[in-house]
Order: C-alpha cells, then structure tokens, then sequence
C-alpha cells in the first residue's frame, strides 16, 4: 500500500517536474525543476530496490551536472527572452509530434503485452547475491564480467574532462599581467639575474 | 500492486516530454540539452526498472555507463557552447552556420 503510494508521488512529481523543465520561462527555473526529477526519479529507483543507481543518479547529476548547467545559465548574459520568441509558433507541431511518439510507444508496449508483458528468465549469470545488499551485488557483477569496460567509462569521463578544459580555456594576451612564460623562467641564469654589490659603510645600496 | 507496466509508462512519458522540449524550445541550446538530459533519465530509468523485476543486475551496471556519457555529454557540450557564446556573442541555435561554407 505505502509502495503504492510513494510510486505515484514519484512518478507524479517526476513527470510535473519535467513538464515544468520544459514550459519554464527562465533556464536557472529549469534547471533547479531538473534537479527536483532527478531526485524523484531517485526515489522510483529506491522503489524497485536499485538504491545504489539512485544514490548515484542524486550524486552525478544533482551535484555535478545540474550545478555546471547552473553556472554555465547564470556566466552568460543572454537574452532568454529572444530564444523563446518561437515557442508559441512551434507549440501546434511539438504537441503534434509529441502525440504520436507517445501513441507510437502505447501501441508497442501494448502490442507486446497482450496481457501482461513476459519479461522472459535471466541466465541468473548477473543475479543479485542472497544476503548481499545492492551495492556490493553490482560492485561483484562490474567488477567481475564488466572491468574494462569501467575502465572505458573512466577514460571517457578523462577525455571529457581534458575537453572542456581545453574548449573553455583562455589564453592570456602576450604581457599580461600574472603570465607564465615558462621559456623565460628556463632561460634565466644566475648572471643576469643577480648583481653583486660592495655598499660602503655608513651608505645604503643603491638600488 | 507496482508493476513493470507501471514503470514503462512513467518512462515513455519522461521520453515523449524531453522531445517535446527539444521541439518547443528550438532556438534555445541550453534548454535543448537539459531535454536530452531528462531522455537520458527515462532510458536510465527503464533500465534500472527492467533490471530490478527480471533480477539480472546488468541492467543497473548498464545505467551506470549511461550516467557517465550524459555527464560527458553534459561537460562537453557547456564547454563547446561557453566558447561559442565567447566568440559570437549568442546561442541561438539558427544563427550557428559557421560551417555551412
């Protein structure tokens, strides 16, 4: 009964959330409605008992993804009220499409069903450990049959990241201020860079 | 009862509203990756929803590798759009026809 009703809490904030991404007219709105599906999609996950996915759906996108949306919305001064000059103009044919992808996916779930969908019988090769809670069941599972490709996904957040930081840096201007000229450090020897001074008594050096 | 049914539509219908995002706010990248985005979630959550009522776990670790490419996806395409704003001054989607020749 509880689970009942947690499900169409989630699953009603989660799909109100998204409308509300979508409609909003200000994109710091969306992102902070972004946030609010991602956690209730969290919360459906918890349901079916994939508590480590949901942890991590909270983590990744809740502290990384939507806070770099967050900062890349409010750095650029955009003019938003401008981008949105077609949304009435669009709104007949999105709703359009958007009605036949959704009857296009009743209809495939409902061709396949015909009673209640068979969801065929797991090798049992990746089952959940007896005993185990979630997270060490799928740390023995990716662990075991799926190592290099965790190791894949490590290099593409790498490449990723080695992107953006090339994408978004900027070099400074020759001679500005606080500039690292690395050949000049190199290059600097003790003779040029030092001079030796026999002050006499009573006067100070000059410099 | 909860079933797998259950979970399929809440997830056809986060699909169907991410492209209906895309759609409706054409001209506005940042809500267009922000749409991408909730379609990432609705294929993670499929997947997660299948792997918990068939009892085969690959689906979760699955979900996982999906999380990963959508912040990827996300980091890259803010960047490419931070230098894009830099060096034009907009980013609506019409005017980026640099490459056009």
């Amino acid at each position: 009964m509880i689970q009942t009703i947690a499900f169409y809490l989630f699953a009603a904030l989660v799909i109100a959330s998204a409308v509300m991404v979508i409609m909003s007219r200000n994109p710091v709105h969306s992102v902070l409605w972004l946030i609010l599906a991602f956690f209730n999609a969290a919360g459906l996950m918890v349901l079916v008992g994939a508590e480590f996915i949901a942890a991590l759906m909270v983590i990744v996108y809740v502290g990384a993804v939507a806070v770099l949306f967050l900062f890349v919305v409010m750095m650029l001064d955009i003019d938003f009220a401008e981008l949105r000059a077609g949304f009435i103009k669009n709104f007949p044919l999105g709703i359009a499409i958007a009605l036949v992808l959704a009857a296009e996916l009743i209809f495939g779930i409902g061709a396949y069903q015909a009673g209640r969908i068979d969801l065929g019988v797991a090798s049992g090769a990746a089952a959940p450990i007896l005993g185990e809670s979630n997270t060490a069941s799928i740390g023995a599972v990716l662990y075991r049959d799926y190592i290099f490709l965790f190791e894949a996904a490590g290099l593409i957040l790498l490449v990723a990241m080695v992107g953006a930081i090339v994408l978004t840096h900027r070099k400074r201007p020759d001679g500005a201020r606080g500039q690292q000229d690395i050949a000049r450090q190199v290059r600097r020897n003790p003779d040029e860079a030092t001079v030796m001074k026999q002050p006499e008594v009573g006067r100070g050096v000059e410099l | 009862m909860i079933g797998i049914e259950h979970y399929i539509v809440v997830s056809a219908i986060l699909f169907v509203l991410g492209v209906l995002g895309i759609f409706l706010n054409r001209k506005n990248i940042i809500v267009i990756l922000m749409a991408i985005e909730l379609i990432l979630l609705s294929v993670n959550l499929q997947l997660v929803a299948f792997s918990a009522f068939l009892g085969d776990l690959v689906g979760q670790v699955f979900a996982m590798f999906v999380l990963t490419v959508a912040a990827g996806e996300a980091a890259v395409g803010l960047a490419i759009l931070v230098t894009y704003f830099r060096s034009r001054g907009t980013i609506a989607v019409d005017d980026v026809d640099r490459l056009k020749g």
